[in-house]
């Protein structure tokens, strides 16, 4: 289960609460989404590269990982290209594709500011840890550790979903219904994971259960979850970071409040 | 310094009177009328009948039976004096499924998480880890990875999260069902190891005696009927009831369970072969002293006629075969050569991860090979073409049954009846000949009395029956089935040994992955052995 591993190192990053990361990367998205505007997410994105230096990825580990980001960035921009509200010089038009000087700025908003918010947000996710991170939101945040640990805990059956799934579409073939449409195997086989998923998971629930999870009484933790100095740097990069975004883009005049008419 | 954890902690005493509990929903008491005291420190392995209520029992002690609305309790059931419910943490339980039981990513929280939830201070909490993992033997660093264990240090990492807690009731419901012979042992070990340093109450269920005989001092007997069947000292009650025990389906040692007659065998001994080489040693068409569902079974088989020479080719042919567990995957094994003839065992044998389960579903023609060849011969193929992965998933039905190491997999329908009908249905066989083949099959394999329930409600017995049925419903000509025999009773086991004897000399061919030894006895007419391959963090 490659993807829902963390990538594992030793630079600072890895040591950084990941509730920490969470607040900064969702500072960025919030601010980024105020505006359609190219200045605001270009000044983030370059900010932002610079600081992908220090994320603690190599460059396959980064490409890898952020691919999902890489192809959705040009393809939202496509989109908007060809369909995005028209205004300015018609460059190319026929049935709904409409070409212009204002789908075109658009485009590059979009495409930029896809990377800007989805770029950050995947290198910074990368590198937690789900137990720290339960950790995290149960000790900062102080969410119910009931709902925090049920959740880790089931993260932990996700990886054996991909086993099951094999598993039942072997089954299928051996017993002569794998030849039916993609599409009805697909629904029926579904199902069948959902039922073994609930017996999992309710043999899971008598596990915790049984190790004492839900007694009455305070709960302990075995690893402190603690915001420090380290933790304080990365949210104040991340306000610098959004905060020279929306600078930039009121003075120069593309800021562009999300709803109101440019 | 083993066993710190837990030497801390006195034993707690289990006292029921008159205890039972019937499930919502039933109308029988799962336990009933069970007068039981057992002193503090006392070892004792409970035994009986499926269906007698040791997990109810188990459960029960643990406090994690459920609330008022999961059933329904009577008498009284006290641990330490106090309800179970109310004796968290003074209870350890340990539970059959190695999947299940690893909660966290890493080791040492594993070990960590039944302290949390203690509240224990957490310095004391790493000391309490550190001291349960050395218990259990498991020297592995506090972040190593838990899903990287192999099922049975996975068994001594969830009892090492027990022992942390410092039960003063150590509860085993089957730990060692799921696991191979060296699993067991390494349990059963680590478990002997904790109890020679702690003075804690101990209790395991468990059908295979052997394993635990010599962990006990006393052993309890539960009656199907509620109430205790017999109480006392490991030697006496075995002596006393062991041939009744047996027939109930434990595995008494002295009492092994019936093994079938193979008429064909006898005029072939069997060999131990890294290669079989098949066709050669052939000397007997399949014998036909079958009981009345295997003369059905072989009707209509192609090789109901043995060659006049007594040489068929085989039915399917590897050489040179690589096996991959996911399509385009990293081989697992290579270079296997192995003929699947009529009428024959194949038993596949080998360490764990040599990709033994691979291979079978690989000539099972339902992973595709990842290199060399695996022909089917013409008779077998019957026009579907020489590659088993080609063939369609209709076409395989009549060819190959694969029976999964876990049945819950394979099962389709809402009831044992529709479950059974499925393979004859894709074959579109009239409606006629299907209940009869499904009416045979309930009747042979003691599921009548289930027909309308569903497969998923099922005892692990019941379930390992059932998924061999689905596999008949269809007579193939060759049966693959992984690990069948895992975690079964000795009643289920001789039953399933029995069917599948009668198959082979029916002219069945078999192919089965297994690490019973008592199975490879009964069963084999040759052993492939798998190349070794080292078991992935193993340690212990």
């Amino acid at each position: 289960m490659s993807i829902l591993n963390p990538v594992r190192g030793t630079q600072a990053v890895y040591a950084i609460n990941p509730v920490a990361k969470l607040v900064a990367a969702l500072l960025l998205s919030l601010t980024l989404v105020l505006s359609i505007d190219w200045v605001s997410a270009g000044v983030a994105l370059v900010l932002e590269a610079v600081l992908f230096f220090w994320a603690g990825l190599g460059f396959r580990t980064f490409l890898l990982r952020t691919l999902p980001v890489l192809i959705a960035s040009p393809a939202a921009a496509l989109t908007t290209l060809l369909y995005g509200r028209p205004s300015g010089h018609v460059y190319l038009q026929f049935a709904l594709v409409n070409v212009t000087d204002g789908s075109i700025e658009l485009a590059v908003a979009t495409g930029l500011r896809v990377l800007a918010i989805g770029l950050p947000a995947i290198v910074l996710f990368v590198t937690i840890d789900p137990t720290d991170l339960a950790d995290g939101l149960a000790q900062v945040l102080h969410l119910p550790s009931r709902f925090v640990l049920g959740g880790l805990a089931g993260l932990r059956l996700v990886g054996l979903f991909v086993e099951d799934w094999r598993s039942l579409e072997l089954a299928r073939r051996a017993r002569g219904v794998g030849d039916s449409g993609r599409f009805r195997r697909f629904f029926s086989q579904g199902f069948a994971l959902l039922v073994l998923s609930i017996r999992r998971g309710s043999k899971l629930a008598t596990a915790m259960e049984a190790r004492g999870f839900g007694s009455p009484g305070e709960r302990t933790y075995a690893r402190a979850s603690v915001m420090g100095w380290r933790e304080g740097v990365l949210i104040a990069l991340a306000v610098v970071v959004a905060l020279a975004a929306v600078v930039v883009s009121v003075s120069t005049g593309y800021w562009n409040f999300i709803g109101s008419q440019s | 310094m083993s066993g710190g954890a837990s030497r801390r902690a006195g034993g707690a005493t289990v006292s029921a009177r008159g205890w039972g509990w019937r499930h919502a929903g039933r109308r029988a008491w799962a336990v009933d009328g069970l007068d039981l005291e057992i002193a503090a420190g006392e070892r004792v392995l409970l035994l009986g009948a499926s269906g007698a209520g040791k997990s109810t029992l188990i459960s029960a002690l643990a406090g994690v039976l459920g609330a008022a609305d999961e059933g329904e309790e009577r008498g009284s059931l006290l641990v330490g004096g106090t309800r179970p419910q109310d004796a968290r943490g003074r209870v350890g339980l340990l539970l059959q499924d190695p999947d299940s039981q690893v909660l966290l990513a890493r080791v040492g929280d594993d070990v960590a998480f039944g302290c949390e939830n203690l509240g224990v201070p957490r310095e004391e909490i790493w000391r309490r880890v550190g001291s349960a993992l050395d218990a259990v033997g498991l020297h592995l660093p506090l972040s190593h990875p838990s899903s990287s264990l192999s099922g049975g240090q996975k068994q001594r990492l969830a009892l090492a999260g027990v022992l942390a807690m410092q039960p003063g009731l150590l509860l085993l419901d089957e730990p060692t069902a799921n696991l191979d012979p060296a699993g067991v042992e390494e349990v059963r070990d680590a478990v002997a190891r904790v109890l020679a340093h702690s003075e804690a109450t101990f209790v395991v269920i468990e059908h295979r005696v052997a394993v635990w005989r010599h962990v006990v001092n006393r052993v309890v007997v539960l009656a199907s009927g509620g109430g205790v069947l017999a109480d006392g000292p490991p030697d006496e009650v075995l002596a006393a009831r062991g041939a009744e025990l047996a027939a109930s389906g434990v595995w008494v040692p002295g009492f092994p369970p019936a093994r079938p007659p193979r008429a064909a065998r006898a005029a072939r001994p069997p060999r131990t072969t890294r290669i079989a080489t098949g066709a050669a040693d052939r000397t007997g068409g399949p014998a036909r002293n079958l009981a009345a569902i295997c003369d059905g079974l072989a009707e209509g088989r192609r090789f109901d006629d043995p060659d006049p020479d007594g040489v068929d080719a085989p039915l399917l042919r590897a050489r040179d075969l690589a096996v991959t567990r996911v399509k385009g995957g990293p081989p697992v094994a290579t270079g296997l050569k192995l003929d699947i003839d009529p009428g024959f065992a194949t038993v596949v044998t080998g360490p764990n991860g040599a990709g033994k389960s691979t291979l079978a579903l690989t000539l099972a023609g339902l992973i595709p090979p990842a290199g060399g060849d695996l022909v089917a011969s013409d008779d077998f193929a019957a026009g579907a073409g020489p590659e088993p992965i080609r063939w369609r998933s209709r076409e395989l039905l009549t060819r190959i049954g694969t029976v999964f190491q876990d049945p819950e997999h394979q099962f389709l329908a809402s009831t044992l009846r529709k479950e059974l009908a499925v393979g004859p249905a894709a074959l579109r066989l009239p409606q006629r000949e299907i209940v009869e083949r499904v009416d045979e099959l309930l009747a042979r394999l003691r599921l009548t009395a289930l027909a309308e329930a569903n497969p998923f409600t099922l005892s692990g017995g019941e379930k390992r029956r059932l998924s061999v049925a689905t596999a008949l419903a269809t007579r193939p000509a060759l049966l693959v089935l992984d690990e069948p025999t895992f975690g079964q009773d000795s009643r289920t086991w001789a039953e399933l040994v029995a069917l599948l004897a009668e198959l082979l000399d029916s002219g069945t061919a078999l192919v089965a992955v297994t690490h019973d030894a008592d199975f490879v006895d009964a069963l084999a007419d040759r052993e492939f052995r798998m190349p070794g391959a080292p078991v992935p963090g193993g340690a212990s």
